[in-house]
């Protein structure tokens, strides 16, 4: 799977997907910068979500969805028949809308991804350095065997980032990760995003025009096609260049606000 | 002067808001009134049970006291109780009693007892319910006296610790239920150890695995369904036909050597049963199964877990307390289920105990049943005593299963 040629993070090539025989999306090219954190933005059902869980095969357990095309990673298709989509969503891990952690302690909640997928490792220390880098280990260090449940909805989320980083990632997809946040948490994610991408690939979906301008390098508009209500690709470039100079007018209509 | 929401009130053809408020209360009296109907008739059903599980009795002896003994037979030694056994019954008897436990080994009151069962062997001949003595003693006294003059009139508690340790016995005064409160509980965990993986299993296929859009699954839930409403007695004829004639040979315990037994054994209606109650344990195990959140799923595949990983990690263990608790219920209902097992071929009346899967057996309910049918008032009280046991038994799996729950949802 390691091929060193392709340097993108992820390369989409004319990407159609399908909800049975209605096609939610169409030919969509991307190609995804490594440790770069890349905003997909766009009015309400273009398909952003959607898009988002076909980079890691989450659309997979939705019955009766189709995928064309291709997308690639470290050069090789993850829609390949050989390919495992377990193994996929291990190496490009996702957040979800709504923080999700699981029903158990904080420790278990890092610790069991790890561990299904045959860590071998001091457990301990993942735990920790999990929960460092998704910046919340100092205020959870002293009650990790406490419900998971117990915590705030901002720092619920962050233990659902560093569920995700433990199991040693690639790519975090993050689906509107801030919609169910108050201002500050947000804020604090967003912190969270700059910091790990040194490390990490990240895309994010944001339904938040400000916050794709403030956290982002580059933006993917999409928008929904008029005709087949079909969502696809307007624009995508460097964030600078699409909120301040955008080339398509659809875009620069969405992004003043005159439309969606 | 026009209320200050007059504006709200508007032309004449709305209702007034007091007429509203009014429906409504009228609506909360027949709930409430739906309630009161409910509650009076478990009163009333608890109260008539409980009547009947203590009162006074007119007991008549073969052998009167008096006659064996000048002095009361509790003021006798033990070795003089002995004489006066081997004094009254026959020879044959008197030994096969002292084999049975040697009389040396016996206490006085063992032997006492043994007494009052062999010689003076009394019957009940009139049996007043409690609040008949209570309230009408008057008359309780006055009747008792007119028809048994010379009998003896006392208060008699049936329900007692004995009565659960004794077997059958055509004397309602020492009839016991052991043989069928055994019977009932292993009949219990055949049921469940038959339909709970099952019942679980099948839920798990079809709430995790099946293709909803597949139209064969479809057909097969919807069946499902329809069989938790079949009749119980239809499912006793399937075990009847099934588990004591095809399935005979395995069933009577012949192929491990049991020989001279037939189908009718307690693995047979157990399997019935199990059969009656997967349906109900199916639905139930879906709808916990069902309840557990999506994202929680999409949390745990998103970490690259595998179905399976996700189903054993996340899914059961947050819906194990629903699936017990449901599971807890129907075996509460098969506890009390009758007709499957009257088809099936339980025993009416069984003085040994059931040893095995391959037994014979009764059960509590075939038991009261049968109790019930008897014309002489003592049985009356004596099924009552039974029927307070068994609810007595499902107050116990209900609120093992209210524990249970509640320490599974704690636990994190």
């Amino acid at each position: 799977m390691m091929e060193r040629e392709h340097t993108m993070a992820l390369e989409v090539r004319e990407m159609d997907f399908y909800y049975g025989s209605f096609r939610a999306v169409k030919n969509v090219n991307l190609d995804i910068e490594p440790r770069k954190i890349t905003a997909i933005i766009g009015p309400s059902g273009c398909g952003k979500s959607t898009v988002i869980r076909c980079f890691n095969r989450m659309n997979d357990l939705i019955p009766g969805t189709r995928l064309t095309g291709e997308v690639l990673f470290h050069g090789q298709n993850i829609y390949a028949t050989d390919v495992d989509p377990v193994q996929i969503r291990r190496l490009i891990g996702m957040v979800f809308q709504k923080p999700n952690p699981f029903p158990k302690s904080i420790y278990e909640n890092v610790a069991w991804g790890a561990r299904i997928n045959g860590f071998t490792g001091n457990m301990d220390d993942l735990v920790e350095e999990s929960l460092s880098q998704a910046a919340l280990w100092d205020e959870v260090k002293d009650s990790l065997s406490k419900s998971a449940l117990a915590l705030s909805g901002g720092q619920q989320q962050r233990l659902c980032i560093a569920r995700a980083l433990a199991v040693k990632p690639e790519i975090i997809l993050m689906d509107e990760p801030c919609s169910a946040l108050d201002p500050i948490a947000t804020l604090k994610i967003e912190d969270l995003m700059r910091e790990l991408s040194v490390h990490y690939t990240i895309i994010i979906v944001t339904h938040n025009m400000q916050q794709a301008a403030r956290a982002s390098d580059y933006t993917a508009f999409f928008t929904m096609d008029t005709t087949d209500r079909a969502g696809l690709l307007v624009e995508y470039g460097e964030t600078n260049q699409i909120f301040t100079n955008p080339k398509d007018q659809r875009t620069e209509d969405y992004i003043t606000g005159r439309f969606g | 002067m026009k209320p200050f929401n007059s504006w709200m009130i508007g032309n004449g053809n709305q209702e007034s808001l007091a007429g509203r408020h009014r429906k409504g209360k009228a609506w909360r009296n027949l709930f409430v009134s739906s309630l009161v109907i409910g509650v009076l008739s478990l009163v009333v059903l608890l109260f008539s049970i409980v009547d009947q599980t203590m009162g006074w009795i007119v007991v008549e002896y073969k052998n009167q006291p008096s006659e064996l003994s000048l002095q009361p037979l509790e003021a006798l030694n033990q070795d003089e109780l002995v004489g006066i056994l081997q004094d009254n019954v026959t020879a044959r008897r008197f030994k096969a009693l002292n084999q049975a436990i040697p009389f040396t080994d016996r206490s006085t009151e063992d032997i006492l007892d043994l007494i009052t069962e062999e010689v003076l062997q009394p019957s009940v001949v009139m049996s007043y319910r409690l609040s008949m003595g209570i309230f009408n003693r008057e008359e309780m006294l006055a009747d008792a006296a007119e028809r048994y003059p010379d009998a003896e009139l006392k208060f008699h508690l049936w329900i007692k610790p004995e009565f659960l340790n004794r077997p059958m016995s055509s004397n309602p005064l020492f009839a016991g239920i052991r043989p069928a409160l055994l019977g009932s509980l292993f009949l219990i965990l055949i049921t469940i150890g038959f339909a709970f993986p099952i019942g679980i299993g099948a839920a798990i296929y079809l709430e995790e695995y099946a293709d909803q859009r597949v139209w064969f699954n479809r057909v097969i839930q919807a069946n499902i369904e329809n069989l938790a409403g079949v009749p119980s007695i239809v499912y006793g004829i399937l075990g009847l036909a099934i588990f004591v004639r095809a399935l005979g040979g395995i069933t009577s315990g012949s192929f491990v050597g049991i020989e001279g037994g037939n189908g009718r054994t307690i693995l047979s209606a157990g399997l019935t049963m199990g059969l009656l109650v997967l349906p109900v344990m199916i639905v139930n195990a879906r709808e916990a199964i069902r309840a557990v959140p999506q994202s929680l799923r999409l949390a745990s595949y998103g970490l690259g877990a595998t179905r399976w990983q996700t189903i054993w990690h996340h899914v059961l263990p947050s819906a194990i307390s629903g699936i017990l608790t449901g599971t807890i219920l129907t075996i509460s209902r098969a506890i009390g289920e009758t007709a499957p097992l009257i088809v099936v071929g339980a025993a009416t009346y069984l003085t040994s105990d059931p040893t095995g899967p391959f037994s014979k057996f009764t059960a509590l309910p075939i038991l009261i049943y049968n109790w019930t049918t008897r014309p002489q008032e003592a049985f009356r009280n004596i099924a009552a005593t039974a029927i307070l046991v068994l609810l007595i038994v499902l107050l116990t799996l209900n609120a093992a299963a209210i524990l249970l729950r509640n320490r599974l949802q704690n636990r994190i």
